[in-house]
């Protein structure tokens, strides 16, 4: 009956998809603004920088040396000194409300301790609500209290401490937070629209009744999941150009590796997200459950498991597995390697293998689910 | 046409049933009211961590002596860092970083262990990969604190005329004493999954029936258009308070988290949040005259309500422009009532802002989104 695929009928198939994007100018606008929204977003609100975090102080040796700890505190940009406590019990409501993050605890003989050559306690209060910020204001806490110590120990005998970390960051010296979203964001971007546009075509068919028609028709289903997958790889690409072109003039974010690299791996990871969209989109048959699918299946595990926010060394192992085969995970990677570090095939090759791999997939699963279905 | 007799309780009951059967009609659709809220509880639960382990590290040590390895021994024995790999020469170091085998490196001087006893001192050099600026960040910084530590700790035992450890800081957190993030996050899920709940389902169930036509049919019977809205909007407030239910249940008793705050007073916020979501909801369904349409509208909200709303990046990091826009934003006082009364076991005494602004926010929208579903479908 199918004999082989035909060019022409393929053709059709994604003609037929354009006039439908076409009638629902409303969806397709969308589709190019909802991504350049996301990136303005991302970029303006996000910042791990933490810095100007509030902090009480309970002062109870009032001393040059504990003064020396306090000026050390608000002289970094990371604390500023909202409170002098006169009591203890103080410290309690202060957190409670959140009014400070930190309340920094200097007991009594202070001075005398640190001058006698005893360990000089002393304390830090944290508000462990917010586990992510407490950690990071105690990490800052930490290495102020350490370079005092150093010069309160050794200042007195040494002009320079005897070890000292000189660190520089490579590919983001400024260490900006949008440097790194960008890159990340391309991918989930990439994601939701696939999940957005895909996942409803095929099971918008089946709710009209047209997935019969389209059935009875010589088209084979290969021809299919292409003609459909086509229109929205264009406008895939589209979003994908215009999220890095955004993330260079906008944020500032340096492009320093290969264009073309950055095409062609972009090109072959839209593909297999949009297969992976069209599979859920012929297995579920549902355009309410499509998308609740979809939802789970591309854009949880693309945000939360590749590395885009959060760290995925810093995850237990059995969710580090999971991560392997996040293929938003490779892409990131790749993405990151283009932008921020400026190397090219040469060092990225397995990537680049990694996402034709994954564009074949994603399109060998859509025309599986497919096939069973019509089948 | 005859004239729509009084709100009829019966009608809306029907109603009910029949939005209630049209949704589970495919029982796949039953468990995705139970999977993704789970699947999404477990991944916050393990996965959103800001904090660094295992940091792939590179060293260059020139100068192989007992002091070097020292100092290579305390980064790794802190779990902060993982030593991938030992380079003789510095290209070897770049190309490492390159590949991103190694995100941060380490390079110890010749002449190390030598220069520790001098006045001048030392400095071993770090490079920290920054395309992770978060993780970058945070590494660096353990980096330098852990070498500063050796160092004073080398001195004193090196020369008897420095002084013992010096300032010792105790860290106390309050409320979360292990700073697990889990704690803050796993309550938030919640919030997550009531507003994706009420926006998808709300506003994808009305565009269904506009796109079947079906929705003509309901408006010429003798429904009368409150009870249309309440058949529409009562099975989900139904199936986001159990979603709610269950992820209590599963972050008390699985995650441990701590519910030291007031049932009652949960419910009562969560309550008035839902009517938020059902109100953007129903205004999403005015707009999208497709299913497709209202998938992406709903984003549009979504998103923004996300970011805005305190889920992962904390309102008090943003710059103030955003933060006081947050302040239209039913989610930031939901997440500060959900982790007030789970963490802090905060009462209505404190929690009292929150809970008006969402009894303000949440009826206020629904109202206001029902008299735009009259108007538009009349």
């Amino acid at each position: 009956m199918r004999p082989t695929l035909s060019l022409g009928r393929l053709l059709a198939v994604s003609r037929k998809e354009v006039l439908h994007l076409r009638r629902d100018p409303r969806s397709l606008g969308l589709a190019f603004v909802l991504p350049a929204i996301m990136i303005l977003a991302f970029g303006w609100v996000i910042s791990f920088d933490i810095r100007h975090i509030t902090m009480a102080v309970y002062d109870e040796d009032q001393s040059q040396a504990s003064r020396a700890l306090v000026d050390a505190f608000t002289a970094s940009s990371y604390f500023v000194v909202t409170d002098h406590l006169d009591r203890y019990g103080d410290a309690a409501p202060l957190l409670d409300r959140g009014a400070v993050r930190l309340v920094l605890v200097i007991p009594p003989r202070f001075q005398a301790r640190l001058s006698g050559g005893g360990p000089a306690p002393v304390q830090a209060l944290v508000d462990g609500s917010d586990a992510n910020t407490a950690t990071i204001a105690l990490a800052y806490a930490r290495g102020i209290v350490t370079a005092y110590a150093t010069r309160a120990v050794l200042g007195a005998r040494r002009v320079t401490p005897p070890l000292r970390a000189e660190t520089r960051v490579w590919y983001n010296e400024e260490l900006k937070s949008s440097n790194m979203i960008v890159p990340g964001l391309i991918a989930v971007v990439m994601m939701i629209i696939a999940a957005m546009l895909t996942s409803l075509t095929i099971a918008k068919e089946w709710e009209r009744g047209t997935m019969e028609q389209l059935a009875s028709t010589p088209v084979h289903p290969v021809e299919v999941v292409l003609g459909k997958l086509l229109p929205y790889l264009g406008i895939g690409m589209i979003d994908v150009l215009v999220t890095g072109f955004i993330g260079d003039v906008v944020f500032a974010v340096p492009f320093r590796g290969s264009f073309l690299f950055f095409v062609g791996a972009s090109f072959f990871f839209l593909i297999g997200a949009l297969g992976i969209g069209l599979a859920i989109s012929a297995a579920t048959k549902s355009q309410m459950l499509a998308m609740q699918v979809a939802m789970v299946a591309t854009y949880l595990p693309s945000f939360l498991l590749s590395g885009f926010m959060f760290d995925v060394a810093a995850m237990p192992k059995a969710l580090q597995a999971i991560a392997l085969f996040v293929p938003a995970r490779y892409y990131i990677t790749a993405v990151r390697g283009i932008f921020l570090k400026g190397v090219g095939p040469h060092v990225l090759w397995p990537y680049g293998l990694g996402m034709i791999l994954f564009g074949v997939a994603g399109l060998a699963l859509a025309a599986r689910a497919f096939k069973k279905e019509i089948g | 046409m005859t004239p729509r007799p009084g709100f009829s309780p019966t009608r809306v009951r029907e109603m009910v049933r029949k939005e209630l059967r049209q949704l589970f009609r495919d029982p796949r659709m039953k468990r995705m009211m139970i999977g993704p809220p789970l699947i999404q509880l477990l991944v916050f639960g393990y996965a959103v961590n800001t904090d660094i382990r295992d940091t792939r590290t590179a060293v260059l040590d020139r100068d192989r002596t007992v002091a070097s390895r020292q100092l290579v021994d305390a980064l790794t024995s802190s779990g902060y860092f993982k030593v991938v790999g030992h380079y003789e020469r510095p290209d070897e170091v770049v190309n490492a970083l390159d590949h991103g085998t190694a995100s941060l490196s380490i390079e110890i001087p010749r002449g190390f262990a030598a220069a520790l006893t001098t006045a001048r001192g030392t400095t071993v050099q770090v490079l920290v990969d920054g395309t992770s600026a978060n993780s970058a960040n945070i590494a660096q910084g353990y980096a330098a604190l852990i070498v500063q530590r050796l160092g004073l700790d080398l001195a004193r035992r090196a020369g008897a005329a420095v002084g013992p450890a010096g300032v010792d800081l105790r860290a106390r957190a309050w409320f979360n004493p292990d700073l697990k993030s889990r704690a803050y996050n796993v309550p938030a899920v919640a919030g997550m999954i009531i507003l994706m709940m009420g926006l998808s389902l709300t506003s994808m169930s009305v565009v269904r029936e506009r796109e079947i036509g079906t929705l003509e049919q309901l408006m010429v019977s003798p429904l009368r258009p409150a009870e249309l809205i309440l058949g529409k909007t009562v099975p989900v407030v139904l199936i986001t308070m159990a979603d709610l239910a269950l992820i209590s249940v599963v972050a008390v008793l699985w995650f441990d988290v701590p519910m030291r705050g007031s049932v009652v007073l949960l419910f009562t916020g969560s309550l008035c949040f839902v009517f938020a979501a059902l109100g953007l909801g129903l205004i999403i369904s005015t707009m999208a005259n497709t299913q497709q349409e209202a998938f992406m509208s709903m984003f549009f909200f979504f998103f923004p309500i996300i970011i805005l709303g305190g889920f992962m990046f904390p309102v008090a990091n943003m710059p103030e422009f955003f933060q006081w826009l947050s302040l239209l934003n039913p989610l930031r006082y939901y997440l500060e009532l959900v982790r007030g009364i789970f963490l802090k076991g905060a009462g209505l005494a404190a929690l009292w802002p929150q809970l008006l602004a969402l009894a303000v926010l949440g009826p206020g929208l629904l109202a206001f989104a029902v008299t735009r579903f009259h108007k538009t479908n009349r």
